[in-house]
């Protein structure tokens, strides 16, 4: 069983990428821990940048079944739009149309089991694609890659998440912006969540968004705050009052931003960002230290 | 020819809804008869496609002209598809009543 962790954020430019790449880079620090980085971002996948030494192993094609009416063969029956729980079946007896709408299909199959004249035809159209890195460090990354125009997210998310090993130790899934479906597809089944969040107003809005769909989800979850200094202290007053865990505070530095800017986050970093991150680190290798304890009562 | 009116009521006097796909009713006005019949909107609740329904349901009624607040674009693309008129009103206090009566001037 691999121990899941998710890192996710209420906006995007939190620093989200730079956090998952940091400590997927050092939690191989405990001997033999087999460690991949799951970036499900698929829209906007850029874990990749930050590893300049690494080599494609692999892509593989995700695409979705789509089904089409053959108006040749069809009866205008009507049986089909009553199977579709997503409106996409549009059938007009009086003017022999019928049509599926592929923006609202949702390729469940129920229209096929309806359809007793063999008139629901299907064809494979490709939503993105699964590309796996060798990495210097670790076992690798892998990253969803959205085919553009398509709005297949949750489940190009759910198609990487499966292809990911269960040999791993530790998964880290790097999930995309904001708190739509494919953000919860991505962190629903986490052992462990980071929330990473800006001390600022707009910040702690978005913050407390996360935290309100977290909750309702139910999932263990911590905040990283990034760019300490940036803005004000609310943040932490309301991280008191709602009892949440802070796990982390990474400081803003000038110096570090125009690294990141080069793509060079974890080899020059300031002291102060390195000792940082050795805090969380150490924090989250008690909850998988408790993890792991947990389940060897359960044995 | 026959012109369909979104609804919030069951009757005549009863407030435009500018809603297309989610209206409550569909006032079914008849130009030759000056008669209006009502029909019910069962896809209020949809959370998808609602509009295409509605779209679908008023080309299945024969319905050359619809006058709504706001139709979406898979809506759209049916009604044109079918040569159904669409006109947008962007009023909300009017009734549907009013409105038939500027169908008949
Ligand atoms: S596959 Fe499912 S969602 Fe798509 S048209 Fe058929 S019944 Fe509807
Ligand atoms: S069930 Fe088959 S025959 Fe009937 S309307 Fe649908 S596609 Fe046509």
């Amino acid at each position: 069983m691999s121990y899941k962790i998710a890192i996710a954020s209420g906006k995007g430019g939190t620093g989200k990428t730079t956090v998952s790449v940091n400590l997927f880079k050092r939690l191989n620090e405990r001997q033999g821990t087999k460690v991949q980085l799951v970036d499900c971002d698929v829209e906007e996948p850029n874990d990749i940048i930050f590893f300049c030494d690494a080599e494609v192993i692999d892509v593989q094609e995700v695409s979705q079944k789509v089904p089409e009416i053959d108006s040749e063969k069809c009866t205008f029956c009507r049986k089909c739009v009553e199977y579709c729980e997503f409106n996409a079946i549009v059938v007009l007896p009086t003017v022999s149309f019928a049509e599926i709408n592929p923006t609202l299909c949702h390729s469940c199959g129920a229209c096929s089991v309806a359809c007793e004249d063999d008139a629901i035809i299907k064809y494979y159209k490709p939503i993105g694609a699964i590309h796996y890195y060798k990495t210097k460090e670790n076992n690798g990354l892998a990253e969803g890659k959205l085919e553009i125009g398509s709005t297949m997210q949750t489940k190009l998310i759910r198609e990487l998440k499966k292809k990911i090993s269960d040999q791993n130790d530790i998964i880290i899934y790097d999930a995309p912006p904001g708190t739509s479906c494919p953000v919860v597809e991505t962190i629903h089944d986490s052992d462990y969540l980071i929330l990473v969040a800006e001390p600022t107003l707009f910040g702690l809005h978005d913050l407390k968004l996360m935290v309100a769909l977290v909750r309702e989800i139910g999932l263990e979850f911590g905040v990283v705050i990034n760019k300490v200094g940036l803005g004000d202290n609310d943040i932490y007053e309301y991280l008191v009052n709602e009892h949440i865990e802070l796990l982390g505070e990474i400081p803003f530095s000038k110096e570090y931003a125009s690294l990141y800017a080069e793509g060079e986050i974890t080899g020059e970093i300031p002291e102060t960002i390195h000792q940082s991150y050795t805090e969380i680190l150490d924090t989250l290798n008690l909850k998988m230290m408790h993890h792991e304890g947990n389940h060897h009562f359960k044995w | 020819m026959k012109t369909v009116i979104t609804s919030s009521g069951e009757n005549n006097s009863a407030q435009f809804d500018k809603r297309f796909g989610r209206a409550a009713w569909f006032c079914v006005f008849d130009e030759e008869t000056k008669e209006s019949i009502f029909v019910k909107n069962t896809n209020t609740n949809a959370n998808n496609g609602a509009g295409t329904k509605a779209a679908e349901r008023i080309v299945d009624m024969n319905v050359q002209k619809v006058i709504s607040g706001d139709f979406g674009p898979k809506a759209k693309d049916l009604l044109d598809k079918f040569n159904v008129q669409m006109v947008i009103v962007q009023d909300n206090d009017v009734t549907v009543q009013e409105i038939i009566e500027k169908l008949k001037a």
